[in-house]
């Protein structure tokens, strides 16, 4: 492993930026979060960036690593030997600064999903294979590397037609929950706009945790949506069994 | 020159929004008040969604002999008997209504064959205890509790970072804050506060903590006058990563040790056949971190100074399904297969013990309408706390803290005034930083901090190292009075240090000072030079009062248990245990 490395990182706010060389030492195993923190001691201590755990778990420090959507804290430095590593914000959401984006649209949409309604009152009996397939979901760490990558929201700016893929789980595991009560279909064929999904899987390759967003959430959902718009008596049957 | 700032008033202000905040913000809400919560992080990012190991709650889902009972005896075991006792009995009672509720919110946890919550046994606890979601937990609660603050009338305000709390007549009366996105003002008045900032584990270097957890919270009220208690008690878990340098400290759960994960020494020794024959890998963390300390210590430690962890006895299949984060953990950044190759573990700061002096019963301060919970609140584990018990405390004291709040403002008339000069005195004192290329870096003075607390108050400590420690805080505690944050106030994450470093300068002042007075070994101080529990300091804790700006140190006595909770530690065994006749 070199024994310098040099960082290319995004330095701006709304009005614009651009990139900036820094070069630091490396160090064993380190992640691009932990050479990030070296030039703000060292460097540039307003250099903006979210972090929290540093272990990928709480989703705050989703940035582009050389074109790809990463996470800070998960991508070692020596996955890049002699190259410059390049380090962007996340294309998709407003600039704040540097790498740090204005991603509340996201909360504002997760506020919209109607709540868990559960049928009847906990304790709950629950068997493990009826919770599998919402465990995955759960897993989601809310780091909208996929919302970020979704060619919808990427390309065409069409946050307000569809709604992206975290919401696309988030609503998967609700219709999914054996217990709950709460039907979301209209909302998804109608202003989540589920349509717009083409299936390209572009935000599955680049989930950290590894949910399988359009196998297991998003087309289950379109065929919950054409059950019920679609084939009335199928989708009666299908409730009656959820 | 004065600054403009926006204005808020709530009846009830929460400044925390990890579990406890959360918890207390839907307990303050279903009671019709209205109420706001600040975070200095996006929601659901707190440090509480980095817990992984589960929540203790004696619901005997598997253990049926389980029962609040032995959730206290082992709690106040584990405490070395200087926990509030009455927080103690109301926490083991309430633990398990407080996850089904989570359940009932949405929260999905791992099951047993027969549909009910799983539990898993962690150090310690005499039964199986802890609800879990594989090896997140504390994402599962945290995410329960942003879907669930979404359902209630609730103002959340994110990445805003409360700097000071202001006092009218004795009583709280709120708070100013500043948005970290572009450095502007707002002053936020209230009726009654609960602060619910957690833990101040970044004092020191080897940490499992994250860059929230300054103990911002505990400062403020330490200054506006609230007590805190058992400062000295910082907890280190046994096992932290210790290679490469980049992870160091990053957490190891002990759902590894739940699971069967076996520790030895660099000669393959299983060396807590020494030191706790009976428990083994799952004694208290306080044995266990020492225990790993000592090995290194003596020469038998792993080539990066730690000890092996081995769970590849359990298998592939099973490791990948109950510890999957682990499992990716190791392989992201270590290149190490855990399901293949035992692997190094040694002890990181992990959690603060002592905080904020608050009522057992309704979390309230000695500040009238100032109220605390979490982390940042002390008493409830006394000397070391269990595994697993801080989620079921951000839960408990979370809503208690709530409804006390409730409480106390129905009981009080009337709305404390902030003084407009007060606000603009503060903005001017946290503005002053900015801009400024002359002048301490708060980054040097963090890492020197970090150096003072782990050479002076680590794990083993002794009263000349102590002293020295005390002498060289104070200095930093000068030093501090000028540091400089250059660049704008837009998301500068320089200027948002200097506030957390003055914080845990504070705090750390307190803990070295409880620390010196407690000559004596307990859970978690560990002194050389007084190396025994004495009965005379189980009878006491270490309070600290801020007065005319300095630290003073003074005891209070541990109340006494009620004859009937004494009873509960003379069955010659845990109550579940004795009552059901099974052997320990
Ligand atoms: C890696 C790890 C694993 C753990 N695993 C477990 C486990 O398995 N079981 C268990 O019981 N415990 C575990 N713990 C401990 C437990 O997670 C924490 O003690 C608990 O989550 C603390 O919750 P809290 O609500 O008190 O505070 P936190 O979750 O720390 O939240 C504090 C909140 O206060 C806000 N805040 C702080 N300062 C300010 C300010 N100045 N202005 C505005 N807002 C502010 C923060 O932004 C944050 O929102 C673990 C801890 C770690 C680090
Ligand atoms: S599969 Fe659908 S949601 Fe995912 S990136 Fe493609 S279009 Fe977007
Ligand atoms: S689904 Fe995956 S990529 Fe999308 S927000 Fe959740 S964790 Fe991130
Ligand atoms: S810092 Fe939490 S996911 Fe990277």
């Amino acid at each position: 492993m070199a024994e310098e490395i040099t960082l290319s990182v995004f330095r701006g706010d709304r009005s614009g930026g651009r990139e900036q060389e820094y070069k630091i030492p490396a160090v064993p195993g380190m992640v691009v979060l932990d050479a990030l923190h070296y030039i703000q001691a060292h460097q540039a201590p307003d250099l903006a960036v979210r972090w929290n755990c540093k272990a990928a778990h709480c989703g705050s420090c989703s940035a582009e690593i050389n074109g790809s959507a990463k996470l800070l804290c998960k991508t070692r430095v020596d996955d890049y030997t002699d190259e410059v590593i390049h380090v962007r914000p996340m294309h998709t959401f407003p600039v704040i600064k540097d790498l740090v984006t204005d991603v509340s649209w996201n909360y504002e949409k997760l506020r919209q999903i109607p709540a868990f309604q559960p049928a009847i009152k906990a304790p709950f009996t629950l068997h493990q294979r009826d919770v599998d397939r919402i465990q995955e979901f759960r897993k989601c760490i809310e780091c909208f590397l996929c919302q970020n990558i979704c060619h919808v929201l990427r390309d065409h700016s069409a946050k307000d037609a569809y709604w992206g893929p975290r919401m696309m789980i988030r609503m998967a595991e609700l219709q999914m929950h054996p217990l709950d009560t709460a039907d979301r279909i209209d909302l998804l064929k109608g202003s989540a706009g589920i349509g717009y999904c083409n299936i390209t899987k572009c935000c599955t390759v680049v989930c950290p945790q590894g949910i399988n967003i359009t196998d297991n959430g998003i087309i289950p959902l379109k065929e919950r949506v054409a059950d019920k718009y679609f084939d009335p008596l199928g989708g009666l049957v299908r409730k009656m069994h959820k | 020159m004065s600054e403009n700032f926006e204005r808020h008033a709530y009846d009830i202000l929460i400044i925390g929004s990890g579990g406890a905040g959360l918890r207390a913000a839907v307990a303050a809400a279903e009671g019709g008040a209205k109420v706001a919560v600040l975070g200095k992080s996006l929601l659901g990012k707190a440090h509480t969604v980095m817990a992984e190991g589960g929540v203790a709650a004696s619901l005997g889902n598997v253990d049926p002999a389980d029962g609040w009972e032995t959730h206290f005896y082992d709690t106040m075991r584990s405490g070395h008997f200087i926990n509030n006792y009455k927080m103690v009995e109301v926490f083991a009672k309430e633990a398990p209504d407080r996850v089904l509720e989570l359940e009932q919110w949405g929260a999905v946890f791992d099951r047993t064959p027969e549909g009910r919550i799983m539990q898993r046994p962690f150090g310690a606890h005499t039964f199986r205890r802890l609800a879990h979601v594989g090896d997140r937990t504390g994402m599962e609660i945290i995410r329960t509790m942003e879907q669930k603050i979404l359902t209630v009338n609730v103002d959340v305000f994110q990445e805003i970072t409360a700097t000071k709390l202001f006092i009218d007549n004795g009583r709280v009366a709120g708070t100013v804050a500043y948005y970290r996105e572009d450095g502007r003002f707002a002053l936020f008045t209230a009726k009654a506060v609960v602060i619910a900032t957690g833990g101040w584990g970044k004092a020191y270097k080897v940490t499992s903590n994250s860059w929230e957890s300054t103990g911002d919270g505990a400062a403020l009220a330490f200054r506006a006058g609230a007590e805190l208690v058992d400062m000295e008690m910082v907890q280190f878990h046994p096992t932290g990563m210790v290679w490469p340098p980049g992870v160091r400290g990053l957490l190891v759960t002990e759902g590894v040790r739940g699971e069967g994960g076996l520790l030895r020494n660099s000669e393959g020794e299983r060396f807590m056949e020494k030191y706790d024959p009976q428990r083994m890998e799952l004694s208290s963390r306080d044995v266990v971190a020492r225990s790993i300390y000592k090995e290194v210590q003596a020469g038998r430690g792993t080539p990066h100074g730690g000890a092996w962890l081995d769970i590849t006895h359990k298998g592939p299949e099973y490791i990948k399904r109950k510890l999957p984060g682990m499992y990716q953990q190791f392989m992201a950044l270590a290149d190490v297969d855990i399901t293949k190759t035992k692997f190094e573990v040694g002890p990181t700061i992990h959690y603060t013990m002592g905080g904020i002096k608050v009522d057992a019963l309704t979390c309230a301060t000695n500040v009238p309408g100032l109220f605390a919970a979490g982390e940042c609140a002390g008493g409830l584990h006394g000397a070391n706390r269990l595994g697993g018990n801080s989620l079921a405390d951000i839960l408990v004291f979370g809503k208690r803290a709530g409804d006390g709040a409730l409480e106390f403002i129905q009981g009080h008339e009337g709305t404390p005034k902030v003084e407009e000069a007060e606000v603009q005195a503060e903005i001017e004192r946290v503005l002053q930083p900015v801009g400024q290329e002359s002048g301490e870096n708060p980054y040097a003075l963090h890492e020197q901090l970090q150096e003072i607390m782990a050479n002076h108050a680590g794990i083993s400590r002794n009263g000349p190292e102590l002293e020295q420690g005390l002498q060289k805080m104070l200095e930093l505690k000068e030093r501090a009075k000028s540091m400089s944050a250059p660049g704008s106030r837009t998301f500068n994450p320089g200027w948002h240090s200097v506030h957390d470093v003055r914080n845990m300068i504070t705090l750390c002042e307190a803990i070295i000072r409880g620390a010196i007075e407690r000559k004596e070994s307990r859970g978690a101080q560990w002194r050389l030079d007084h190396p025994d529990e004495l009965e005379e300091y189980g009878k006491i804790n270490f309070v600290h009062k801020m007065e005319d700006g300095e630290v003073k140190t003074y005891t209070s006595p541990v109340a006494e248990m009620t004859a009937e909770l004494q009873e509960l530690f003379q069955l010659g065994a845990a109550p579940g245990i004795a009552k059901s006749g099974k052997k320990e």
